[in-house]
């Protein structure tokens, strides 16, 4: 058996999807902005597409859902467009975000720092969220945006993002959230959160890759990232990805249909999954499940590193995820798990499981027997459960230099 | 950039067979006890190295027969991943039968080279060259517990990149003997940087007394000041006592006044010159140069580009001079 608990990083796409997808390939292959007949006879299923998206987000017409490439892209858009028309065109000179966003929104911060703009980066608290009353401490007016992620790929857990929105509205300070772990996983209704700006990703919602979307609030101005041949009414050039824009109105349909009742059945899994695992010692989960994506639990295990826990997993057919690394350039210990608070040394030993609705009860028992096996044989090795103690002398300092 | 890096590496796919033969079933993974060891008339040393707040542990365990200093057993336990462990297990591996003496010239180099599975690849990619150093460090450390003296004692010099095991003394040398510029260089030219890569600046995987980029640029200006200097002393000299001095010194100083007075005019037209050799010619002082880059077939480097070294080499230094290009 093969068990892919990943799917926060990716999902598989769905049949269903591929094959909505198939015809918009090799049969409708028209550019939809040529005037002729090839070109015009793709737009009733792009139209479709689009009205799927609308209204799997509850987005009114009198908003903008712009497709993109991906969600790297809807967030560069939203942090270097507003920097251009609210900072360098503007008296604007200030972003508010959190420590634990994701790389495309953190590198584009730290870009954008460069550029002379001061940007806060938020703490979470001790479950993994920012406070909606620390956001509301450190607007000023000189804020031109906040951007905070609805839900927490590491961790599941979810921001209180209409309070944030209501707080963002009441100061006149654009909001922008990254959506690519809450749309498709849970309800999104821009009815009723308020948000100027949000970024979202077919791949996330069994959708294909290298697509995705930006939502603006009520049609406002946002300098284009992308200039060129104006497709999307001026709002993102290039021509547009037909077959896959087609393959995420069908991803998110199926995504959010009954979405309460898939939420229940991946969370009652879930939470099988994480309830036999914390049957282990001295493990924890990072959150309240309650405030948590259905689908991610993110477990700290004393005395096995990351990433040999996730070699023993990988040796069982499991793929799972870790933020740390031991000895890596470029994987630290895991950023949340430093952020929420835990002992640094458990920055090291977190494994984050992501289901998806295709997660079956069997592929929760195979790996419930092999995630305790692969403890067990770790535990064994490890030092942190050593019995003979060092010769006097011999006990290592808290992080020596090597 | 290469096409494999744009992809870039799987990091599981880098590791050897054997280091994933040890890690899926080490060796020597285990424990020594005081009671058993004493029983036996040896000596147990234990050493830690590393924490689990660093993201790696190791505790080396070594049963030694006192009156040789001979290492008769050897186990370990490692809080890592996957090379961490197999390191720690042909570390251990490598101690057994070896006195303590000897053990502590097993360097990170040495157990990276025995998870080799042929010679010549490779065992860890570059940045999971680090996990064999706390090998290296930990042995050092179990070696000084049993010899009563400070770990650091076995090391002579100042390792900078711990990785390749280059030290400063070599890194300084090398950038003055090569003329290097750039980090990249002295990673080329040393090894030194091209590993986990903590050495090259700070906020690396781990804090480091000395960095590549402060060395680099420490050694460029010692540099620098050296030419200066070499400068103002053939100024100083004046154009009788070039003849008198040496073929290095006369180097220096036809390089210092070319420096200053011709070198950024070639470069501005994308052209530079190097000196090739100066040989003394009956009266004559015969200093051979390359023309490089534009310089080199453009119309004017043997007609007002040669003429303007030449009267400005005479002027500076001897009336005798003649510049020949080749």
């Amino acid at each position: 058996m093969q068990v892919y608990l990943d799917n926060n990083a990716t999902t598989m796409c769905d049949p269903l999807v591929v094959e909505a997808m198939l015809p918009y390939f090799s049969e409708q292959y028209g550019n939809p902005s040529s005037i002729h007949k090839f070109g015009s006879s793709v737009h009733p299923a792009l139209m479709k597409a689009i009205d799927q998206v609308y209204k799997a987000i509850n987005a009114s017409d009198a908003d903008d859902i712009v497709f993109t490439s991906c969600a790297t892209e809807s967030n560069n858009w939203v942090l270097q467009s507003v920097f251009t028309d609210y900072v360098v065109n503007g008296d604007k000179n200030h972003i508010v975000t959190t420590e634990v966003e994701h790389p495309s929104v953190l590198s584009t911060c730290k870009f954008l720092e460069d550029q002379g703009v001061k940007v806060t980066y938020l703490p979470v608290n001790d479950q993994g969220v920012v406070e909606a009353h620390t956001v509301k401490s450190f607007i000023t007016d000189k804020t031109a945006l906040v951007s905070i992620m609805w839900a927490s790929n590491e961790t599941g857990m979810i921001n209180p993002i209409k309070e944030i929105g209501e707080i963002c509205k009441e100061k006149g300070v654009l909001f922008h959230s990254d959506g690519v772990q809450a749309v498709g996983k849970i309800p999104v209704d821009l009815q009723d959160v308020y948000l100027d700006f949000l970024s979202f990703s077919a791949h996330k919602f069994h959708g294909p890759k290298g697509v995705g979307g930006l939502y603006i609030r009520e049609s406002q101005a946002l300098t284009p990232l992308l200039h060129g041949g104006d497709q999307m009414g001026g709002r993102r050039s290039g021509t547009l990805n037909v077959p896959y824009i087609v393959g995420m109105g069908k991803a998110i349909e199926l995504a959010t249909t009954n979405i309460e009742e898939k939420m229940s059945m991946i969370a009652e899994k879930r939470d099988r999954l994480e309830d036999a695992l914390l049957k282990l010692s001295d493990t924890f989960t990072v959150g309240d499940r309650k405030n948590r994506t259905p689908n991610t639990v993110l477990i700290s295990i004393r005395g096995v590193e990351g990433e040999g826990m996730l070699w023993d997993l990988n040796n069982g057919q499991i793929g799972a995820s870790t933020g740390s690394a031991c000895a890596s350039e470029d994987l630290e210990a895991n950023t949340v798990m430093l952020a929420i608070g835990a002992d640094n040394e458990l920055a090291h030993t977190g494994i984050r499981l992501s289901l998806s609705r295709f997660t079956t009860d069997a592929e929760i028992d195979y790996t419930i027997s092999h995630f305790k096996g692969a403890v067990e044989r770790l535990r064994a090795i490890s030092s942190s459960f050593a019995k003979q103690q060092p010769t006097k002398g011999g006990e290592a300092q808290a992080c020596e230099m090597h | 950039m290469a096409k494999a890096d744009m992809l870039g590496e799987s990091l599981w796919d880098a590791y050897s067979d054997k280091v994933t033969t040890l890690m899926n079933n080490p060796q020597h993974q285990g424990e020594l006890f005081q009671g058993e060891v004493e029983k036996r008339g040896h000596k147990l040393i234990v050493a830690d190295f590393g924490a689990e707040s660093c993201g790696d542990a190791v505790r080396l365990y070594w049963e030694i027969d006192p009156a040789t200093d001979k290492i008769v057993d050897s186990k370990f336990k490692s809080f890592g991943c996957g090379t961490a462990i197999a390191s720690s297990d042909v570390m251990t591996e490598l101690c057994i039968g070896k006195t303590v003496q000897e053990a502590v010239k097993i360097t990170n180099i040495d157990v990276e080279l025995a998870l080799r599975d042929t010679p010549d690849v490779p065992a860890v990619p570059p940045q999971k060259m680090h996990c064999s150093v706390m090998a290296y460090d930990v042995i050092k450390k179990a070696a000084g517990l049993y010899m009563g003296v400070d770990a650091e004692s076995f090391e002579e010099e100042i390792i900078v990149c711990e990785c390749a095991r280059v030290s400063l003394g070599t890194l300084q040398e090398v950038i003055k003997l090569n003329d290097l510029h750039t980090i990249e260089e002295i990673t080329d030219y040393t090894k030194a940087g091209g590993f986990c890569k903590s050495c090259i600046k700070p906020g690396g995987h781990e804090a480091r007394e000395y960095y590549l980029v402060d060395i680099l640029a420490d050694t460029r200006k010692e540099m620098d000041e050296e030419k200066m200097k070499a400068a103002a002393d053939a100024q100083a000299a004046g154009g009788g006592n070039f003849e008198e001095m040496t073929l290095v010194q006369q180097i220096k100083a036809v390089d210092a006044i070319i420096d200053e007075n011709v070198r950024q005019f070639l470069i501005m037209d994308g052209g530079d010159m190097e000196i090739i050799d100066i040989k003394k010619n009956d009266e004559y002082i015969d200093i051979y140069i390359r023309y490089l880059g534009a310089c080199n077939g453009c119309a004017s480097s043997a007609t007002g580009t040669l003429y303007a070294i030449e009267s400005t080499l005479k002027e500076k230094l001897s009336s005798n001079i003649r510049v020949l290009p080749i």
